[in-house]
């Protein structure tokens, strides 16, 4: 296994997955599985090589400084599981 | 009607054979008729008939062009006003999209009928649709098999012919790998090339959306209308977009096709490397010249995608929160139980796997080991495509090493899964357009796809190779028995 039980729970909880304890077993077995899938990339000597983000290299355009959109507040605020004056409700955060 | 290529549509809405609303009620009945294959994850009848008969105003007035009236299925992660789009997951059930998807705005201002919306791996992870929240969707050549993934459905709907063509998208083979499944042509375009605006995101340096046909002469037709410089998407790229249709008749004597060896060595299924060898040969005849490539760091792409395309994913997913739209969990005390609980009941297995692949991969202390090494990989490989380049015009090989396979053949197996998409993978990291071509039947009756891929935004030339071979060989016309 290249990684534990409690990695598992240590990267879930990065991730905010919530796990049930009797699936923690399968979790670590399939991620160690993939995770030594990928290990093959260390049969390669990569220094001196540009790590590469893009396939054309390029960089990002920057656009003016304006407004491009139309707003849509109450179209968007439709979606929202929980909202009430025009603001989403989430359980509360600071007393 | 079903049976008609997109050019043979349009010319009988112009002749007035038919109208768009005849076409649309045409395929809306199919479609109902054929609910067992489970193509489609959403249908608005009355919408898509409204659409035609809008088209049947706009043709009547001797405005049509290529598309106008004619019904097409798009993938269900394209964002489509006022419709759900739910991208195959419990987390979107309940969304519905508030704009258009760039690619969809595109099909609508070019006059075609939205027939609905298809069903896919859940947020295009997999390799055989079974990941989707509304179920697993069966390859009409053989219902007890995967049409593949993740635009499983769009490909189902197109080989049942439910829908004359379909969009799809396409991260690590996504549209190539079900064309070959499923007995279509199906292309993927360059990096940059179509607008990934409105594409709910997997990972953004690799997802490009596509058509999914029956010949190269309607890919054309249909990647002529979604290409294009888009404002709205940074990654778009600020290229003249050539008339696809136009090249398709240009002679290929003297094309190189380039074969890596690595793609022919001895893990190819003799089935499947004895069909591509025809399709080859067929190449010969038509005066094109093959040559030997290598692309040596092409067993690396697996690995290298599974670093990067799960640390994409796990940065873009972190958007389903339940906190602004989506599915949100009905247990929680505080803020962090909300996310968690959310995450854990809104997405399914396969995704959560991703994503903690993704956050490991990100994690402090592994950033280095594994995303800044993956990156690295992802240079040697497409510098592979560079050099092979010099010496050929496309490259051709299999799509995929095998298949459509049973239900359930590899879904407890997440490896195995992967190793679908090796011929496929290397095509994305680079960026480069990559086509499946159907180039035969295997010993149980099944599709083979040919894959060609070319050269950065060279799309003609690839649906230029795959229209010359549609010309002399007829796979792409076969149809599976009860169509």
């Amino acid at each position: 296994m290249s990684i534990s039980n409690d990695d598992v729970e240590k990267i879930a909880h990065l991730a905010r997955l919530a796990i049930k304890p009797d699936q923690l077993e399968t979790y670590t077995r399939t991620l160690s599985e993939i995770l030594d899938l990928v290990e093959q990339m260390n049969e390669v000597d990569t220094d001196g090589i540009t790590a590469m983000a893009h396939p054309r290299d390029t960089a990002l355009r920057l656009r003016a400084d304006s407004v491009s959109e139309t707003n849509q507040r109450e179209k968007y605020m439709q979606l929202a599981p929980a909202s009430k004056n025009g603001l989403f409700l989430v359980p509360k955060v600071l007393d | 009607m079903h049976n008609k290529s997109l050019r043979e549509l349009a010319l009988g809405l112009g002749n007035n054979d038919f109208s768009s609303v005849e076409l649309t009620q045409y395929f809306l009945d199919r479609i109902e008729a054929s609910k067992d294959i489970n193509a489609f994850v959403t249908v608005d009848a009355d919408t898509s008939l409204q659409q035609a008969a809008e088209a049947d105003k706009i043709l009547a007035a001797g405005k049509g062009q290529a598309l106008t009236g004619i019904p097409l299925a798009h993938k269900d992660i394209f964002c489509t006003d006022g419709l759900r789009t739910s991208c195959g997951s419990r987390m979107l059930d309940n969304f519905i999209a508030p704009y258009d998807a760039t690619v969809i705005q595109k099909f609508r201002q070019a006059g075609s009928v939205t027939l609905g919306k298809t069903n896919m791996d859940e947020f295009a992870m997999g390799s055989s649709n079974e990941t989707s929240y509304y179920g697993r969707v069966l390859n009409p050549w053989d219902k007890n098999r995967v049409p593949g993934g993740s635009s499983g459905g769009s490909a189902a709907a197109v080989a049942a012919q439910l829908a004359p063509a379909a969009t799809g998208t396409d991260t690590g083979g996504s549209i190539r790998q079900p064309a070959s499944f499923c007995g279509l042509t199906g292309l993927k375009p360059s990096y940059g090339r179509v607008s990934r605006y409105g594409m709910i995101a997997f990972a953004s340096s690799l997802d490009q959306a596509g058509p999914m046909t029956h010949s190269a002469e309607d890919a054309a037709i249909m990647l002529q209308t979604m290409s294009g410089f888009d404002e709205r998407d940074s990654t778009s790229m600020d290229v003249s977009v050539p008339d696809f249709s136009a090249d398709l008749g240009n002679d290929i004597q003297g094309m190189k096709i380039g074969m890596p060896v690595e793609f022919f060595n001895q893990d190819l299924d003799t089935g499947i490397s004895s069909i591509v060898m025809d399709a080859l040969g067929e190449y010969e005849k038509l005066g094109a010249e093959l040559v030997e490539i290598s692309l040596p760091n092409s067993h690396l792409s697996v690995p290298c995608y599974y670093v990067l395309a799960p640390a994409e994913a796990s940065s873009n997913l972190s958007r389903f929160d339940g906190a602004r739209y989506g599915y949100r969990t009905a247990e929680y005390d505080d803020l962090l139980d909300m996310y968690k609980n959310t995450r854990a009941e809104g997405f399914g297995e396969e995704v959560k796997r991703r994503i903690m692949i993704g956050t490991y991969a990100l994690s402090a202390g592994y950033y280095d080991a594994y995303y800044l090494k993956a990156q690295k990989i992802r240079r040697l490989i497409s510098d592979d495509f560079t050099r092979a380049f010099e010496q050929c015009d496309i490259i051709a090989g299999p799509t995929a090493p095998g298949t459509a396979f049973r239900f359930g053949e590899k879904s407890d197996d997440p490896v195995a899964m992967y190793l679908n998409d090796i011929y496929t993978i290397s095509v994305n990291l680079a960026g480069l357009p990559g086509m499946s071509v159907p180039a035969g039947l295997d010993s149980q009756g099944l599709p083979v796809g040919l894959q060609l891929i070319g050269q950065y935004f060279d799309e003609s030339k690839l649906l230029n190779a795959a229209y010359q071979y549609q010309q002399v060989t007829d796979w792409h016309m076969r149809c599976p028995e009860d169509v």
